[in-house]
């Protein structure tokens, strides 16, 4: 099979499968190092709302998307497979996830407000 | 060779031959079984960010719950084992990667060697997982329950640190035993008592002035838990009801009693998955041992279990930015 060597829009090339991956593994522990120290830090200018959440949480956030992109598409080489593969593979978690996600948090902030204004107390 | 590579070319198998998208019949439904396990565990997730934002302001805060180190005993340490064992999980997908490699070149012993190290790296994470389930189930401070299910969590006024029940719940004569098969009813059960009765912790509170409630909600502007002050504190203590010494599937002493069902439930089917992933890797590792792919002449079982375990990977990246960052 052959295995297409570049990551990053052909920013970096690899001789060698296995050096791919050396490099992936690089790049994800980077990832990985960084959410980390965010984490623990927590830098106060991360903690306003950005669209309803706070600006920290939307880079974990896409941070690990970030990640999971690198983890299918080198170590699950849906890189080398054909184009109508990968589509057929992604586009239904591409769709079905975020209406899902849209769905349930939008009900959940509804709820959330009905408790916090309704007349039941829910400290006790 | 010829008799299993036939599978490959025969025609007969769908109209359109059988590798129609240049994959082959089995990695195909390997992917397509991934597509549909992912939408589970995103089922799962967006169960987790249901429950979340309909508790946004009183949810647990990570950081506060998983803060141990093995062989670091009350050190505050947040995060940084769960971080390791994100790091323990991609390093054993690269070995997988690897085994992957070098079953394309027909490397027989080299697939044996990286097969063995993922297993052993997929050990690791389930060990650690245990490791962290059993600090979870155990809890360290203790707390109380009031009867609205809200939990009171016990700092000291100095130093804002969580303090034991332990540290200041006083002795009193009690006269409740715990309910077993051979002392009571055969047929009842009763859950574990508690260390501590509501009454002990109720007076060790009142004798120890330095001591504040810390409660479930949250201060929106910093962010960290409301601590009370000792007037509203010692009124606050009066509602409670039951004393909570770690987790259960029924209360917690981190919070709201979702937050424990989830924890429970998310990371103990994902370590499902790690479990089943080793047996697989263990199954297909003997293969290797016994030279059946060299046989077939190609090692394409190493790679379909090799997505499943790259999948597991994918998953824990997910529960560890939603579980443990966010």
């Amino acid at each position: 099979m052959a295995h297409k060597l570049s990551i990053f829009r052909g920013l970096v090339t690899f001789k060698s499968n296995a050096q791919k991956i050396w490099g992936v593994l690089i790049f994800l522990s980077i990832v990985t190092a960084i959410e980390v120290a965010l984490g623990i830090i927590k830098p106060s200018i991360l903690l306003t709302p950005i669209f309803g959440m706070k600006g920290l949480n939307w880079i974990f956030i896409i941070l690990t998307i970030v990640k999971a992109y690198y983890i299918a598409w080198d170590f699950m080489h849906l890189r080398d497979e054909r184009r109508s593969f990968t589509s057929s593979i992604v586009l239904p978690l591409l769709i079905l996830i975020p209406y899902l996600i849209f769905i349930l948090l939008v009900e959940a902030e509804y709820i959330y407000s009905v408790m916090f204004n309704g007349f039941v107390s829910w400290n006790f | 060779m010829e008799a299993t590579t036939d599978i490959v070319e025969n025609e007969n198998v769908w109209g359109g031959g059988n590798k129609p998208l240049n994959a082959s019949y089995g990695k195909m439904m390997m992917w397509f079984f991934i597509v549909s396990d992912a939408l589970t565990f995103s089922g799962f997730l967006v169960a987790y960010g249901f429950s979340r934002f309909k508790n946004i302001d009183s949810w647990p805060i990570a950081d506060e719950v998983f803060h141990h180190f093995p062989f670091l005993h009350g050190v505050n340490a947040p995060m940084y084992y769960v971080a390791l064992m994100t790091f323990i999980l991609i390093f054993s997908s690269v070995t997988m990667v690897l085994a992957v490699d070098a079953g394309h070149k027909m490397q027989k012993n080299k697939v044996a060697v990286y097969m063995l190290l993922t297993i052993i790296g997929g050990a690791v994470f389930v060990g650690s997982q245990a490791w962290e389930w059993k600090n979870f189930i155990k809890g360290e401070y203790g707390a109380l329950e009031t009867k609205g299910g809200q939990i009171l969590q016990f700092v000291s006024a100095d130093s804002g640190k969580r303090v034991a029940l332990s540290s200041f719940a006083a002795s009193q004569p009690k006269d409740r035993a715990q309910h077993s098969a051979d002392n009571g009813i055969w047929y009842v059960d009763e859950a574990k008592l508690p260390t501590y009765s509501v009454a002990e912790v109720q007076e060790g509170f009142l004798t120890h002035p330095d001591l504040r409630i810390k409660t479930e909600m949250i201060d929106a502007k910093t962010g960290h838990k409301i601590v009370l002050d000792r007037a509203a504190s010692e009124a606050k203590i009066t509602q409670a009801v039951y004393v909570v010494e770690g987790a259960n599937l029924i209360r917690n002493e981190y919070g709201n009693r979702l937050f424990a069902d989830f924890f429970f439930f998310i990371t103990g089917f994902h370590g499902f998955h790690v479990f089943s992933g080793v047996v697989f890797n263990g199954i297909i590792f003997f293969n290797v041992l016994l030279g059946t792919y060299e046989r077939r002449g190609h090692y394409e079982m190493v790679e379909k279990v090799g997505l499943y375990w790259h999948f597991v990977d994918l998953v824990w990246v997910f529960v560890f930015t939603f579980f443990y960052l966010v």
